[in-house]
C-alpha cells in the first residue's frame, strides 16, 4: 500500500488551498531551477528511467515521446497538455487542475524546456468552467511570482497559455486537439506526420496528459529511481484510479501501479455494493475498454500489462463498477450511443458504424433482435476497428466486443424472452 | 448529437461589451501571429455567454470577422462543438449528465426530476427561468449523479435533492455547487482514507477552499449569470 | 527511387507519391472516394485501405506516401497486398458502412450511371447489406441555380468543400454538425458566389450533388459524347459536348493539364441552353424596316445586288469574338477580293499590331508555367471573370508558395481569389514600375520569373498601345524575357482574337478599323458592313448602312442587320481557335445547326460566288491549305510554341506616352458576354444571383 508521502497529489480532495504559497508549501516549485540547470537531456532521460508512461490511455513512454522533439529545428516547439478529459468513467484531470494546478504548471514547464519548447498550451475541456478559472488563476499567480514567463527566475523562457473547447470528446484526440487548437472542428490529422514532425500551427509538438505532466515535477525532484521503485516493472509509479458505479464509497485514490483491482476497491471505495459476490463487471479503464467479467476481478491488478493479457486495457483507470443489478445490456449500450455522439463524422467506418452498432444494441437490450445478429454486431465491430483515422473508431467496437465476449448468454436470454412474444417493429429513440 | 440549426429567430445584430472586446483583443494575442483563428472558440464562447447562453447569427458573422474566418468555418465549430448552443436557453440551464456512470447511479432519476420540476427537455419554461438538457459524460463520475447548472456542477445528487435545488434557484436562493451529500470532493463520503498522514504538508497551513470546491471567486455560491 | 512490391511484382515508384498513386502507376486499380489528385488529401471515406504487410492495421493508400515506409528487416521492399483477404474485407467494409444510410433511389439518381459508389459497390461490395434499421434522410440544400442537392446520398467525402476552398478560393461550402448528423452546406444556404462551382458536380463520386438544369434530362449512355474546345473565354478549356438527337444536353471538361487541368467555368459549362434559343435558324432580310424570313437565294441576291460592283472602300468586315479561323480567312479573303482594307477582329478597339510578331499578343509564359511564377503584375486585368480557369492558376501558385507570391494590380479593384496589393488605377503607375520609380518594380526584379498580365481595359482604350510598348517596358526592365522564360503576357477574354491577329484580320493599308468603321458608317461613307458574329460594338451608330449579320444568334447585331445570314455555333462546326496563349485547338461538331443555317465559312464563299468574286477554294480542306500556307502557326495544333521574344523587346522602345486615365473594366457581367450566353436563361439565373437578386429559399436558415 502506497505511503502517503509517497503520493504526488497531496490536495487530491482540496483539503487545502490550490494557491500558489500553500502549494509552494506543499513543495511545488522547489528547486525548479535547479533541475533545469541539469540540462534538457538530463530531464529527458530521468523521466525515461522512471518509467513513467503516458496517464493519457495509451500508455506510451513519455521519456520516448519526448526524444522524439526534433533537437535543431528553426521552427518553435510546442507543448500541448492535453486536459481534455472527457473518457466516460474518469475524472482525474480535474481534481489535478482544480486542486493542485501548480504541479500542472511547473511540470509543464519542466517538460517544456526538455523539448526546448517556449510555449505550452492546456487545452482543458469547455465544460470545466470553474476548474478553468482556477487553472488561469494558478497561471497568473505564476507569472506574477516570476516563476513562468520571459526572463523568469527558472532561467528558460516559457508562456503558458489555458486555451478551451467546448465540448467535444474528440478533442481528447491529440490531433483532433491541434485542429481545435488552431480553431478548427476537431476532426483527427491522418498520420504521418506525427505531431512531433508537423503538429500545432506545422511545427513539432508533443500532447501530453495532466496527469502525466503533473507527475514530472515529483519525479524530477525525488528521482527516477523513486518513482520506478514503486509498481511493477515496466508498469512503474503512482496512479489516480477514479473508481464510480456500483461501490458503496465512490472516489478517486492515487495508489500504485498495479494494484490488484479488488484490494482497490474494498480499500478505498467501501467495497462493491451488496459484497464482492454482487459483482458483475467492471470496466477498469474508462468506457473504450471492454468490460472484464466478475471472475476476472477476483484477481486481476490495474496496470497496462495485466489488463491487456485479459483483453482489456488500463486506459485511463476510470474503473466503472456494476453489480449484478446492471442491465449491463443497457449499459454498454449507453456507452455505444456516447461513441455515435461523439463521432467526428469525418471517417466512414466511425461515422456510420457508431449509429449502427448503437441501434442494434438499442434493440437487444429490448430483446428484439435475433441471436445471428449478435455475430453480425460482433463482425461490425471488427469492420470498425482498426479501420477509422483515429483511435475513436476502436474505443466504440471495444466495449461492444467485451460484451460479446463475456455476456453473450444475457443477450441470448433477452432475446429468447421476447421471442415468446409477438414481436412487433420498434423503431429506436434517440436518447435525447 | 443531432441535426443542429441556428434558431428560427435571431436578433439583429451583436457587438461584445467593452470588457468583452478588451478581453477579445487580449485572448487573440496568446496565439502567434497569423494565427488569430485560433481564438474562435474561446471568442464564441464569451459571446455566447453576453448573449445570455446561446449563439446568435449576427454574434456568428461577428466573431468571423474579427479573426478575419469565412462564415462557413465559423459556423461548422458551432455546430460541431456541442456546447455551443444555438437555441435560446433559460437563465438557469440544466445539463444532466446520462452516460454509464452516471446512469449506473441514477441519472434517469435526475431526467425525472428535470421533466417535473422544469418541463419537457430542450425547452425553456415558461417564466424563462429554466431548461435542461441531457448531455455527455461531464467528468465527475465518482460524483455520479451529477448536473451541470450554467457553469457548475451539483454532484452527488438525488431525484429530491435536484428537486430542492431547481426550487430554490427559482425562488432566487442561492446554492453552493459540488456535492450536495456533504462530502469532500471526490474523496470517499465518509472521509478520506488517503492523505490523512499531516506531515506530508509540511508549511502547508491552508485550509479547504470556501465556496466551490476551491473557485478562485470564494463568493461564487450560486449559477452566476450565464 | 523507393522499390514496393504490389500484388507480388517489384516496381521502382517514384519518390513522394502516395501509394495509391504508385499503384496507379503500375496498373492496379484501387477504389476510392475522397482523394482526388487535385485536391488536399482528406483520407476520410476509408474506401482505399490496402493491406501493407508489417502493418498491424491496413492504411488508407491515398494518405501514405510511398517515402513514410520502410523496407522490413530482412531488406524486402514494402510488400503491399491489394487484393488479400485483409485489403477484401477492410474495403467490403467501408463499402457497406458507406451503403447503410445511402437511400437505394438509383433508379431516379441522375448519377446513375456514372456513380463512383454504384461502380465500386459493384466491384468491392458484399453482395448484401445487413443493415436492417431506419435509414438517415438528410434535409436538401439549396446551392444556387446550378447544383441540385439530394444530401440523403451524401457520402461525407468533401471533395466539394475541397474545391471550393482551395481551388475555387471561395469558402462557401463546408461541412457542418458531426457523426452521423454531419452534413455538406454553405452558409445559410447561400448560391455559392463561385464562377467555377459546378465543378463541385463532376467532383461528387455519387448523386448527391448533381446539376440541376441537366436534372431528369438523360441517362449518360444515351449521350453522344464529343470532345471539343470552348470558347466562352480564350482560354481554350478542353470540354465534352454531350449530345442526344438535335440538342446538346450539357457540357463537361476534359482534362488538358497545360490549359484547364480539370476545371471549367460555369459558364463554359451551363452556357448550353443558349444554344437552343433566339436562334437564327433561316435567313432573313429587311423588308420595309422590317426583318422578314426568306430563302437563302433571295438573302444572298439581296447582299449581290449591293456589293457588286460595289467601291472596296466602301466595304467593311467586323469579326465578332466566337468567330472561328476559317471564317474569318473566308471573310478576309473576300475583303482582299472586294479591295477591302477595312477589315478588324478587334470589335473592342483594342490595340495589338500583329504585323510586330506574335509574342506581342500572347500569353507568353503559357498558362502551364503560371506554376513557376515568383511575382505577378496585374495591369487592367481581372482574371477571375476574365479567365476563371486561368485564374485558379495563379491561385494554384499561390499555394504552392505558402501564399508568398507577391501580386500587384493596376486598375480597378477586383475581387481575386488570392491577396494582392493594388498599386495605382492607370498607366502613370505603370509608368513608374517602369522607370524603377515604384517598389513593385524591385519586387518584379528580384523574382527569378516575373510576370505581366495584361487585360483587355488596358488595351482597349485609344492609347492601348502606348499602355503594351510601356508594359513591354516593365518586361524587359524587370528581366521578365530571359532564358527561356517570357513573362510579358496578354490575357485575352475573346476566343476568337488571337486567331484573328494570326491571320492578319486588322485592317490594310489606309484600312479603317472598328472604330473609323463604325464612325464612317454613322458618316454615310461606308455602304456595307459585313458583321461576322460581331454583337458587342454600338449598332445604333451605323446610320443607314447596309448591314449583313452572319451569326447563329438573334442578338445585337441581328436586330440592326439588314440581311441576316444564319450560321453555325461553335458546337455545330469543327472549327480553329486560337486560345490566349496562341495554342491553336480545334472545336468538333457535337449536331447539327438548327433548321437552314450553314458553317459559317460556306456562308462566306456563297455570298462571294454570288457577288462574282469567288473565293478560291471549294470544300473545307482547301480553305485549310491556304489558310495555312498564309498563317502557318494555325497548323501547330494542340502544342504550345514559344514566340519570339524579340518582338516584345522591340516594342518596348516605342517612347509615346499613355494618358493618365485609369483603367476600367472589361466585363460588366460575366455571365453575359456574347451572343450564346445572353440567350440562356441559366447564364441569365447567375448574372441576377450575382446581383444579389436571388437570397435562398427553401428550408429554414
Amino acid at each position: 500500500m502506497l505511503q502517503d508521502q509517497d503520493r504526488i497529489f497531496k490536495n487530491l480532495y482540496g483539503l487545502h488551498g490550490w494557491q500558489l504559497p500553500a502549494a509552494r508549501a506543499r513543495g511545488a516549485w522547489d528547486g525548479t531551477k535547479d533541475i533545469i540547470a541539469r540540462g534538457h537531456d538530463a530531464i529527458i532521460e530521468e523521466v525515461k528511467a522512471s518509467g513513467l508512461r503516458g496517464r493519457g490511455g495509451a500508455g506510451f513512454p513519455t521519456g520516448l515521446k519526448w526524444s522524439f522533439m526534433p533537437k535543431d529545428d528553426p521552427r518553435p516547439s510546442y507543448l500541448a497538455v492535453n486536459a481534455d478529459e472527457s473518457e466516460p468513467g474518469t475524472c482525474k484531470d480535474r481534481e489535478i487542475m482544480r486542486h493542485d494546478p501548480h504541479l500542472l504548471i511547473e511540470g509543464a514547464m519542466l517538460a517544456a524546456f526538455a523539448m526546448r519548447a517556449h510555449v505550452a498550451y492546456i487545452y482543458i475541456r469547455g465544460e470545466f468552467i470553474a476548474e478553468r478559472e482556477i487553472l488561469e488563476a494558478a497561471v497568473a499567480e505564476a507569472y506574477e511570482a516570476r516563476l513562468v514567463g520571459k526572463n523568469n527566475l527558472n532561467g528558460w523562457d516559457f508562456d503558458v497559455y489555458v486555451h478551451h473547447g467546448a465540448g467535444a470528446y474528440i478533442c481528447g484526440e491529440e490531433t483532433a486537439m491541434l485542429e481545435s487548437l488552431e480553431g478548427k472542428k476537431g476532426q483527427p490529422r491522418l498520420k504521418p506526420p506525427f505531431p512531433a514532425n508537423c503538429g500545432l500551427y506545422g511545427a513539432p509538438t508533443t500532447v501530453n496528459n495532466v496527469e502525466t505532466i503533473a507527475s514530472v515535477p515529483d519525479i524530477m525532484r525525488r528521482g527516477a529511481s523513486w518513482f520506478a521503485g514503486l509498481g511493477k516493472p515496466n508498469n512503474t509509479g503512482t496512479k489516480l484510479y477514479c473508481i464510480s458505479g456500483h461501490v458503496n464509497e465512490p472516489c478517486t485514490v492515487e495508489e500504485e501501479m498495479g494494484i490488484p483491482l479488488r484490494e482497490l476497491l474494498e480499500k478505498y471505495a467501501g467495497g462493491v455494493r451488496g459484497g464482492w459476490d454482487n459483482l458483475l463487471s467492471v470496466i477498469p479503464g474508462g468506457s473504450s475498454v471492454p468490460c472484464l467479467t466478475a471472475q476476472e476481478c477476483d484477481d486481476v491488478t490495474m496496470d497496462f500489462d495485466a489488463l491487456k493479457a485479459l483483453g482489456s486495457g488500463l486506459g485511463t483507470a476510470g474503473i466503472i463498477v456494476m453489480d449484478k443489478s446492471t442491465d449491463i445490456i443497457r449499459a454498454i449500450s449507453r456507452i455505444s450511443y456516447f461513441y455515435k455522439h461523439e463521432s467526428c463524422g469525418q471517417c466512414t467506418p466511425c461515422r456510420e458504424g457508431t449509429g449502427w452498432m448503437w441501434r442494434v444494441l438499442e434493440r437487444m437490450a429490448d430483446g428484439n433482435a435475433q441471436r445471428h445478429e449478435i455475430d453480425m454486431l460482433f463482425e461490425v465491430t471488427k469492420q470498425v476497428e482498426g479501420h477509422t483515422i483515429c483511435a475513436l473508431g476502436d474505443a466504440a467496437a471495444w466495449p461492444i466486443q467485451g460484451l460479446i465476449k463475456n455476456f453473450r448468454h444475457i443477450i441470448e436470454e433477452r432475446i429468447d424472452a421476447r421471442a415468446t412474444e409477438p414481436l412487433s417493429p420498434s423503431v429506436p429513440e434517440a436518447a435525447e | 448529437m443531432s441535426v443542429r440549426r441556428l434558431a428560427a429567430e435571431q436578433p439583429d445584430d451583436f457587438v461584445f461589451t467593452p470588457e468583452n472586446l478588451e478581453w477579445a483583443q487580449a485572448t487573440v494575442q496568446k496565439y502567434p501571429e497569423g494565427r488569430q483563428a485560433s481564438a474562435v472558440i474561446p471568442l464564441l464562447w464569451r459571446a455566447q455567454v453576453q448573449n445570455g447562453g446561446w449563439v446568435s447569427e449576427p454574434a456568428l458573422r461577428y466573431v468571423a470577422e474579427m479573426l478575419g474566418m469565412a462564415y462557413i468555418r465559423v459556423y461548422e465549430i458551432v455546430t460541431f462543438y456541442t456546447m455551443f448552443n444555438l437555441q435560446p436557453v433559460g437563465r438557469y440551464y440544466v445539463q444532466v449528465c446520462g452516460t454509464t456512470p452516471c446512469m449506473l447511479n441514477g441519472s434517469e432519476d435526475l431526467k425525472e426530476a428535470c421533466r417535473k420540476h422544469i418541463g419537457p427537455k430542450d425547452t425553456v419554461s415558461d417564466d424563462g427561468k429554466f431548461s435542461w438538457t441531457e448531455v455527455e459524460c461531464l467528468g465527475a463520475c465518482v460524483n455520479a449523479p451529477m448536473v451541470q447548472i450554467n457553469k457548475y456542477y451539483y454532484e452527488d445528487l438525488t431525484e429530491e435533492s435536484l428537486g430542492k435545488i431547481i426550487e430554490r434557484l427559482r425562488k432566487g436562493e442561492s446554492v453552493p455547487p459540488g456535492p450536495q451529500d456533504g462530502r469532500q470532493g471526490c474523496a470517499p463520503k465518509s472521509g478520506p482514507n488517503t492523505l490523512i498522514d499531516s506531515s506530508i504538508y509540511g508549511a502547508d497551513k491552508s485550509g479547504p477552499e470556501p465556496g466551490y470546491a476551491g473557485t478562485s471567486d470564494s463568493k461564487a455560491k450560486m449559477p452566476g449569470p450565464y | 527511387m523507393p522499390k514496393l512490391i504490389i500484388d507480388g511484382n517489384e516496381h521502382d515508384v517514384p519518390d513522394g507519391i502516395t501509394l495509391i498513386q504508385a499503384c496507379g502507376l503500375v496498373g492496379v486499380e484501387i477504389p476510392r472516394f475522397c482523394f482526388h489528385e487535385r485536391l488536399s488529401i482528406a483520407g476520410n471515406c476509408r474506401m482505399c485501405l490496402v493491406e501493407v504487410v508489417g502493418m498491424p492495421k491496413p492504411i488508407a493508400s491515398c494518405a501514405m506516401s510511398v517515402s513514410d515506409l520502410r523496407p522490413s528487416p530482412d531488406g524486402t521492399p514494402p510488400t503491399i497486398n491489394t487484393k488479400s483477404e485483409t485489403t477484401r474485407r477492410a474495403q467490403e467494409g467501408t463499402m457497406e458502412f458507406l451503403l447503410v444510410n445511402h437511400p437505394l433511389d438509383c433508379p431516379i439518381c441522375d448519377q446513375g450511371g456514372e456513380c463512383d459508389l454504384q461502380d465500386q459497390a459493384m466491384a468491392y461490395g458484399f453482395n448484401a447489406g445487413r443493415f436492417k434499421d431506419n435509414k438517415r434522410a438528410v434535409e436538401d440544400k439549396y446551392l444556387g441555380p446550378l447544383i441540385k442537392t439530394a444530401m440523403t446520398r451524401c457520402i461525407h467525402c468533401t471533395r466539394c468543400v475541397r474545391f471550393m476552398t482551395e481551388v475555387a478560393g471561395v469558402p462557401e461550402l463546408g461541412l457542418i454538425g458531426r457523426g452521423e448528423d454531419a452534413e455538406i452546406t454553405s452558409y445559410l444556404e447561400h448560391g455559392l458566389h463561385s464562377n467555377l462551382s459546378a465543378n463541385v458536380v463532376d467532383l461528387c463520386p455519387v448523386g448527391a450533388l448533381t446539376s440541376k438544369p441537366y436534372a431528369f434530362q438523360a441517362r449518360p449512355w444515351e449521350l453522344t459524347k464529343t470532345p471539343s474546345i470552348d470558347i466562352m473565354d480564350a482560354v481554350g478549356s478542353a470540354i465534352r459536348v454531350d449530345s442526344r438527337g438535335k440538342e446538346v444536353l450539357r457540357i463537361l471538361p476534359r482534362i488538358n493539364d497545360a490549359v484547364n487541368e480539370e476545371w471549367i467555368s460555369d459558364k463554359a459549362r451551363h452556357v448550353w441552353d443558349g444554344l437552343r434559343s433566339q436562334r437564327l435558324d433561316r435567313p432573313y432580310i429587311r423588308k420595309d424596316g422590317k426583318l422578314s424570313p426568306c430563302s437563302w437565294d433571295e438573302a444572298i441576291a439581296a447582299i449581290a445586288e449591293r456589293v457588286k460592283g460595289a467601291d472596296g472602300a466602301k466595304f467593311g468586315a467586323i469579326a465578332g469574338d466566337l468567330a472561328a479561323a476559317e471564317e474569318m480567312f473566308a471573310l478576309k479573303t473576300l475583303a482582299d477580293q472586294l479591295g477591302s482594307p477595312n477589315i478588324d477582329c478587334r470589335q473592342d478597339g483594342s490595340k495589338f499590331d500583329p504585323g510586330l510578331g506574335r509574342a506581342t499578343y500572347l500569353f507568353n509564359t503559357s498558362i502551364n508555367r503560371i506554376e513557376e511564377a515568383d511575382a505577378v503584375l496585374l495591369v487592367g486585368s481581372d482574371p477571375r471573370v476574365e479567365a476563371p480557369v486561368l485564374n485558379s492558376r495563379i491561385r494554384k501558385r499561390w499555394k504552392q508558395l505558402d501564399g508568398k507570391l507577391p501580386v500587384g494590380l493596376i486598375g480597378s479593384d477586383v475581387d481575386l481569389t488570392y491577396p494582392y496589393v493594388r498599386l495605382g488605377a492607370g498607366p502613370e503607375t505603370l509608368a513608374d514600375i517602369a522607370n524603377g520609380k515604384h517598389d513593385f518594380a524591385k519586387t518584379l526584379t528580384e523574382a527569378k520569373k516575373p510576370m505581366v498580365i495584361l487585360g483587355p481595359p488596358a488595351m482597349a482604350r485609344p492609347d492601348g498601345y502606348e499602355i503594351l510598348s510601356l508594359a513591354a517596358k516593365v518586361a524587359t526592365g524587370v528581366g521578365a524575357l530571359d532564358d527561356g522564360w517570357n513573362g510579358f503576357n496578354i490575357l485575352h477574354a475573346a476566343a476568337a482574337r488571337v486567331a484573328g491577329l494570326d491571320l492578319g484580320f486588322v485592317p490594310g493599308k489606309n484600312g479603317l478599323g472598328t472604330t473609323d468603321m463604325i464612325a464612317a458608317a454613322g458618316r454615310g461613307d461606308l455602304d456595307v458592313l459585313y458583321l461576322l458574329g460581331a454583337d458587342e460594338i454600338d449598332m445604333s451608330a451605323l446610320g443607314e448602312t447596309f448591314v449583313i449579320y452572319q451569326g447563329s444568334h438573334g442578338d445585337n447585331g441581328a436586330h440592326r442587320a439588314d440581311v441576316i445570314l444564319p450560321g453555325a455555333a461553335y458546337t455545330e462546326k469543327e472549327s480553329t481557335y486560337a486560345n490566349t496563349e496562341g495554342r491553336v485547338q480545334m472545336t468538333a461538331r457535337a449536331i447539327f445547326p438548327p433548321g437552314d443555317a450553314r458553317e459559317d465559312w460556306s456562308i462566306v464563299k456563297a455570298v462571294s460566288d454570288a457577288i462574282g468574286k469567288s473565293l478560291p477554294f471549294g470544300t473545307l480542306q482547301e480553305l485549310r491549305g491556304k489558310m495555312y500556307a498564309s498563317a502557318p502557326q494555325l497548323a501547330q495544333l494542340d502544342t504550345f510554341g514559344a514566340a519570339q521574344e524579340s518582338s516584345v523587346a522591340k516594342m518596348a522602345e516605342h517612347a509615346a506616352k499613355p494618358s493618365d486615365e485609369p483603367f476600367g473594366i472589361a466585363i460588366d457581367d460575366y455571365y453575359l458576354t456574347n451572343a450564346i450566353a445572353r440567350a440562356s436563361a441559366i447564364m441569365a439565373s447567375l448574372s441576377a444571383m450575382g446581383a444579389d437578386a436571388e437570397k435562398a429559399t427553401g428550408t429554414d436558415g
